[in-house]
């Protein structure tokens, strides 16, 4: 496990070169989406009918939902296109390998670093909503590691993916076409109650939904342990699918 | 459809301190041995040891104790040279002063002092490869794989890497070398295995493969390209030399005694373009051995 810890440093080191880059798309746009949406459109929400977003405002019902948004997208940019760059003929794996490193803790060392960039940029959001009042009092601290699960949800089962695919290109395909609908509609920006009844089961089944809710509910201080617990369940075996199956894919792809 | 086998039940053995090359065309099976041997790669039949260890059991292991020049430079584009040394010294969890302390022979030994802090990205190709060769010695490697380590590189660059590679020979490093360059075959190597389709063809020095596959000499003959093929017919019927080889742009003769086949050909009223009496080399052997050259 040690040397899993030498990977992770490796990422850090690089991070330390290239972080100012991430910042806008991990930080500087969910904030701005809070402050524009939460703010702007919320006003316009709050005067209408908000019931359905069980009696808070609509920045308070959102900011949480925009929280389990921005962390999934984080997680997948980094276990997508980071994990496939790192993977293809130049890239920062095929230096690993060739040290006493093995596949398993290649992985091990970039989830690490996967966990990282969802915990330090979910943190800075919460530190936002904090500011903004946002939320049941320290409730919002709870939101922190559940938004990290939900991050650690799409980075695993992404990176297990992304290790065999051949052009970087796949992955910018699978963030159109999946990651933004479920952006969309997975209740970060309406309630998923709203909805018809068999779209609601639908969206409700996908993880983001989960995420979105586990946040939502903690922010809020409205969790009750059973619905936490079957959540937390949920995405925790994404998470333990993804790291299972990235020990076969990447041992495929690296000593193949 | 049967699954492809890069490399087909090959057997070799090499000793330390020596210099072995695996020479052959691109798709012979090199880099497919050089990765098994690297421990990257599984060995599905067979037995394998490198440094006495079982790469299956021992990978890590062996990893540690080896260093592998990759064909490709891998460098970190976003690091300094510098850096790049650094992170790869982590990785096999050297203390940080031991780190700084090697980078500093290393920056001498591949002659980057002056770009140490340079972008990866500014340097040139020859800069590159002394780079990534540093950088596999991070952990005074016992042995040093090293995948066609000048393809790419301008000649004067190969000198200087070769002169590079002869040093650490003369210290006592194992290396263990691919090339489709015969030049560099002789020039490097102790030993050789030629490889061709996955399998070794010939294996010895490279004086031993020329001595036992193809004559002292060899005379090569230009005609004009129309009568290229009926005056190698001529020449094997009049059995000039040991051997005659057509190809596209020239008839090839397998004589020890170059000069004197060329008398005889004059002789037979056969006026050629040019004509060039030179050693045989290694290019010679993987002909005869393969019917094909070695560069297409």
């Amino acid at each position: 496990m040690l040397r899993a810890w030498y990977a992770f440093r490796y990422w850090l080191t690089v991070y330390a070169r290239t972080w100012r880059g991430t910042i806008v798309i991990s930080v500087a746009n969910p904030v701005l989406f809070l402050l524009g949406i939460g703010i702007g459109l919320g006003h316009l929400v709050d005067h209408g009918h908000s019931m359905t977003l069980g009696g808070v405002s609509y920045t308070a019902f959102f900011a949480p939902g925009l929280l389990a948004a921005s962390a999934m997208q984080t997680g997948f940019i980094e276990g997508g296109g980071r994990v496939a760059g790192a993977a293809g003929s130049v890239g920062a794996y095929r230096t690993a390998v060739t040290t006493p490193l093995e596949p398993s803790e290649i992985m091990a060392g970039h989830l690490l670093f996967i966990t990282f960039r969802v915990l330090t940029s979910s943190a800075v959001f919460v530190a936002v909503m904090a500011v903004f009042g946002i939320g049941a009092g320290w409730w919002v601290l709870a939101a922190l590691p559940a938004a990290l699960l939900t991050g650690l949800a799409f980075g695993a089962p992404t990176a297990a993916w992304a290790v065999g695919v051949r052009s970087i290109r796949n992955t910018q395909t699978l963030y159109r076409f999946v990651l933004m609908p479920m952006y969309m509609f997975s209740g970060t920006f309406f309630a998923l109650s709203q909805l018809p009844r068999g779209v609601r089961l639908v969206a409700s089944a996908l993880p983001l939904s989960q995420g979105v809710a586990l946040c939502r509910s903690l922010t809020l201080g409205t969790a009750s342990a059973p619905t936490v617990a079957a959540r937390v369940g949920y995405l925790l075996a994404f998470v333990v699918a993804g790291i299972c199956v990235a020990r076969i894919t990447y041992r495929r792809r690296l000593h193949g | 459809m049967p699954p492809f086998r890069a490399v087909d039940g090959i057997d070799f053995e090499f000793g330390r301190g020596e210099v072995f090359g695996f020479l052959g065309p691109n798709g012979a099976g090199k880099s497919s041995t050089m990765r098994m041997l690297g421990a990257t790669s599984p060995v599905s039949a067979g037995t394998l040891r490198v440094l006495g260890m079982d790469p299956a059991e021992k990978g890590p292991e062996i990893r540690a104790r080896i260093g592998v020049v990759p064909q490709d430079d891998c460098l970190d584009r976003e690091l300094t040279v510098r850096e790049n040394l650094f992170v790869y010294g982590r990785y096999f969890g050297l203390a940080k002063n031991v780190i700084r302390e090697r980078i500093a022979g290393l920056l001498a030994f591949a002659q980057l002092e002056e770009q140490a802090d340079a972008q990866v990205e500014t340097l040139s190709g020859g800069m590159r490869r002394r780079l990534t060769i540093a950088r596999s010695l991070i952990n005074q490697p016992e042995i040093l794989l090293l995948d066609e380590p000048t393809t790419g590189l301008d000649p004067q660059a190969r000198h200087v890497l070769w002169d590079r590679l002869y040093r650490l020979k003369r210290d006592g490093v194992t290396l263990i070398i691919t090339t489709h360059y015969m030049d560099e075959a002789e020039q490097l190597c102790d030993r050789l295995a030629v490889m061709d389709g996955g399998k070794i063809v010939a294996e010895g020095s490279p004086r031993e493969l020329i001595d036992a596959h193809v004559t002292r000499e060899v005379l090569e003959l230009r005609f004009p390209a129309d009568d290229q093929a009926e005056v190698a017919e001529r020449l094997r019927a009049a059995q000039l030399g040991e051997r005659i080889e057509l190809l596209p742009d020239r008839v090839v003769v397998y004589a020890d005694d170059g000069e004197t086949v060329l008398v005889a050909v004059h002789g037979m009223s056969l006026a050629p373009i040019t004509a060039l009496v030179r050693r045989a080399t290694l290019e010679d052997v993987f002909l005869k051995l393969t019917g094909r050259s070695l560069i297409d």
